[in-house]
């Protein structure tokens, strides 16, 4: 157990320190970050399928006793997570062997990749407040040179944007930390867990929250604070986007329902009133961004800030089948946003333009790239039978057993909305008449075929979860139950 | 001492939201090096203030006797400081790179990356300085 | 670019004492005050104030590393002292020691694996700083071209 559990992490380290040691051939690069992400993916399912036989899994970091050193827990949620993110890493890397520049390439872009991974692998299985703060440290500086490789000028300006509302997002974050290390005396999860009784004053504890919910809904991109998220996820290439838009707004999902469901158990007065306000704001802002937007990438991008409503949504009605709801839903829309934004890239590199409008024929040219364009499409619209059915319908039966009525109605209203933006794209980029011009794209078949495969395989994959949702769907569930149950949590961090 | 502390603190605050409001990138900057240390501050003085104990051990002991002061929040603080201090250098040459590239400093023009649509709802001379 | 006589005489002399008292600092580091980071700090200012008195190609040049490949290096002594303890099967970075008997010595030398970290993290600490130096000071020249 002390090895397996310190494998997600090492591996994307071990692997982002080769690369940059071999950052003259580039064919070892490409290898290597292949293989390291294929690796990650087989450490990660060992967790996974750990956990899944023998419950919740801890290590102890250079065997410092909880709650005095930093521990590593995974729990379904966490296991799932990184197994997801893993998977996801696979399809990027592959795609990445084409879709990226030999520019970027040499300037260290595998190296940045798996870094990345590290770090949001760490923020998945830490089971430390001040160690989560700095995997999020981690993951934000590879995200930031991320988004500037490359030095064009809009990358230039959107990484001022994420930077500087990022940067005021950690202050928060750390500001949240210091406080409740005040009045706790402790930054061990669990071990913060069984003394936020003795926080007398309630007031403090609401600022508490208070901190960790604009922090953490920064960088999940909730309303009102996500202006930044479409100013900058558009101007990286679409690798980079994938990874952005699949794994780093779920990471501050991930940590809001981790540090709301263990350390505010019970919130007091307005905490839940305000995530379903919240919820239901970032679902229709987001959709309506998408609506009016004619840039495929920043569509998109609004398009994972309305996603990101649904899981809160999931979190406010704070009952395990809502959760269940929330984790399920994180889990499909891993692959469905990284997938829509690695088919955005072909879509832009097959006809040299962004518009939608201006794309055209795509159907007719490409029709597998059109086939694979229906799935994460349909599944993220709530179309039935894609897993992102399942996730709705779980939210709205966890909604309407809470009462919650208005926020229901805005979720099923906001799912034809978003069924009527991707219905739009399908209409405008695949089904209109066949361009002229034709396709700008100088590929070869088999380099296409480089950046179809992972597509393809992520489409195959979900629809295979849409059609037999049972065994992810208990994971989530049981992943709800260690959420809203944490004395087992608890029990194993601290013995 | 601590309410000296929690004022300075306080005073930090306000100075850099003041500071992160203003359009100005380089004025963002500062405010965002201000509210680091405001933060520092905070998580220092959270961790109780307690003087002239250093927690060393003394030599041919193995705990120390009596009260002394945390250690941890120091640790912590350092942490920050180096993350910070990173962070810091990566975002003034990101602002740098980023004039010389579009000759402007200032929050409202950078508009390369936005769509091409009037977004500009003052006209100038209502706008405050930046 | 201007070269003043004096910061250069005066660099030939500090820049020695620097790199040996990084190194002191390095490896008082266990148990008082200094350690891996500091001692990369001060080996780092003696590498910059090198690249002030005769420019960046010439401390590059006495560098003779890349800043990246010392870098990946310390990273790579970092993370393989956590890895060495695992495969021992003690916990990730668990500190192993050895105790060495030193002729002329009454008590044997003690290493640790912390050692290996530390001198990781002073890799690390020489590398970023140059990096982020290097980089900068190489594009001042034609950086603003009016």
């Amino acid at each position: 157990m002390k090895v397996l559990l310190v494998l997600p992490v090492l591996i994307p380290a071990v692997t982002g320190i080769l690369t940059l040691l071999l950052r003259r051939s580039r064919f070892a690069q490409r290898a290597l970050s292949v293989l390291g992400a294929v690796a990650l993916l087989g450490a990660s399912s060992a967790v996974l399928w750990t956990v899944q036989t023998n419950g919740i899994q801890v290590a102890q970091m250079g065997n410092w006793a909880a709650p005095f050193g930093i521990t590593l827990v995974a729990d379904s949620f966490s296991a799932g997570l990184i197994t997801i993110s893993a998977f996801v890493a696979v399809a990027v890397a592959v795609y990445a062997l084409r879709g990226m520049d030999v520019e970027r390439e040499f300037f260290g872009f595998h190296t940045l990749f798996h870094l990345l991974m590290m770090g949001i692998n760490g923020a998945f299985i830490t089971g430390d407040l001040f160690n989560m703060y700095v995997w999020f440290e981690v993951l934000l500086i590879a995200s930031f040179v991320l988004l500037v490789l490359g030095n064009e000028e809009k990358q230039l300006e959107g990484a001022v944007k994420y930077v500087g509302i990022n940067l005021v997002a950690s202050v928060s974050f750390l500001t949240a930390i210091g406080l409740l290390y005040g009045f706790t005396g402790s930054l061990n999860f669990a071990d913060i867990a069984t003394s936020m009784g003795n926080i007398q004053e309630a007031g403090l504890e609401a600022t508490i929250a208070a901190l960790f919910l604009v922090g953490f809904g920064i960088k999940a991109g909730l309303f009102p604070l996500y202006f930044w998220l479409p100013a900058s996820y558009h101007t990286p290439p679409a690798p980079v986007a994938a990874i952005f838009a699949g794994l780093l707004t779920k990471v501050g999902v991930y940590s809001l329902i981790r540090i709301f469901t263990l350390l505010f158990p019970d919130p007091t007065g307005y905490t839940k009133t305000l995530l379903l306000v919240v919820a239901g704001a970032t679902m229709v802002i987001g959709v309506l961004g998408a609506l009016t937007e004619r840039n495929v990438n920043r569509l998109l991008a609004f398009l994972v800030i309305s996603a990101m409503g649904y899981v809160v949504m999931g979190l406010g009605f704070f009952t395990t089948l809502g959760l269940a709801g929330a984790v399920f839903y994180i889990f499909q829309d891993i692959p469905v946003k990284a997938s829509l934004f690695l088919i955005g890239g072909v879509m832009e590199r097959e006809t040299g333009t962004t518009e939608v409008g201006k794309m055209g024929g795509l159907y007719m040219h490409r029709p597998l790239l059109a086939l694979s364009f229906i799935v994460p499409a349909f599944s993220l619209a709530g179309f039935p039978p894609f897993p992102g059915f399942w996730g709705k319908l779980t939210l709205v039966q966890a909604g309407l057993a809470t009462e919650n009525y208005l926020i229901v109605a805005i979720a099923l209203l906001v799912g034809v909305l978003t069924l009527l933006v991707v219905a739009q794209v399908w209409a405008r980029a695949f089904w209109s008449p066949a361009r002229e011009e034709g396709l700008v794209s100088t590929d070869s078949p088999l380099q296409r075929s480089v950046l179809q495969a992972p597509i393809v395989v992520i489409g195959v994959a979900l629809l295979a979860v849409g059609l037999y949702a049972q065994p992810l769907f208990d994971l989530a569930q049981q992943a709800a139950d260690n959420l809203t149950n944490t004395a087992p949590y608890i029990q194993a961090v601290l013995g | 001492m601590e309410l000296i502390l929690a004022v300075v603190s306080g005073t930090l605050f306000a100075a850099s939201f003041y500071l992160l409001l203003r359009r100005n990138l380089l004025r963002f900057v500062i405010g965002i090096i201000i509210l680091g240390n405001a933060v520092n501050l905070l998580i220092f003085t959270m961790g109780r203030l307690t003087r002239e104990v250093p927690p060393v051990i003394p030599y041919g002991q193995k705990v120390i006797e009596g009260a002394y002061a945390n250690p941890l929040p120091q640790a912590l603080i350092l942490t920050a400081i180096v993350i910070s201090f990173g962070l810091l250098a990566f975002t003034l040459v990101l602002v740098y790179r980023n004039y010389t590239v579009s000759r402007t400093i200032d929050a409202d023009r950078l508009t390369a990356s936005e769509p091409e649509q009037d977004v500009d709802l003052h006209t100038q001379k209502k706008r405050l300085p930046a | 670019m201007i070269r003043s006589l004096i910061l250069q005489i005066a660099t030939r002399l500090l820049v020695p004492i620097l790199l040996l008292f990084s190194i002191f600092m390095l490896l008082r580091g266990h148990n008082l005050p200094g350690g891996g980071f500091v001692g990369g700090l001060v080996a780092a200012s003696a590498f910059v104030l090198y690249s002030l008195a005769v420019g960046v190609d010439g401390a590059r040049r006495v560098l003779r590393l890349a800043p990246r490949t010392l870098l990946g290096t310390g990273l790579a002594c970092s993370v393989g002292a956590g890895i060495l303890s695992l495969a021992t099967g003690a916990s990730f970075l668990q500190s192993l020691w050895v105790k060495v008997p030193l002729p002329g010595l009454s008590d044997p030398l003690k290493l640790g694996s912390t050692l290996i970290f530390d001198i990781g993290v002073m890799f690390v600490v020489v590398g970023t700083v140059l990096l982020m130096v290097f980089s900068v000071e190489d594009r001042v020249p034609g950086l603003i071209d009016d």
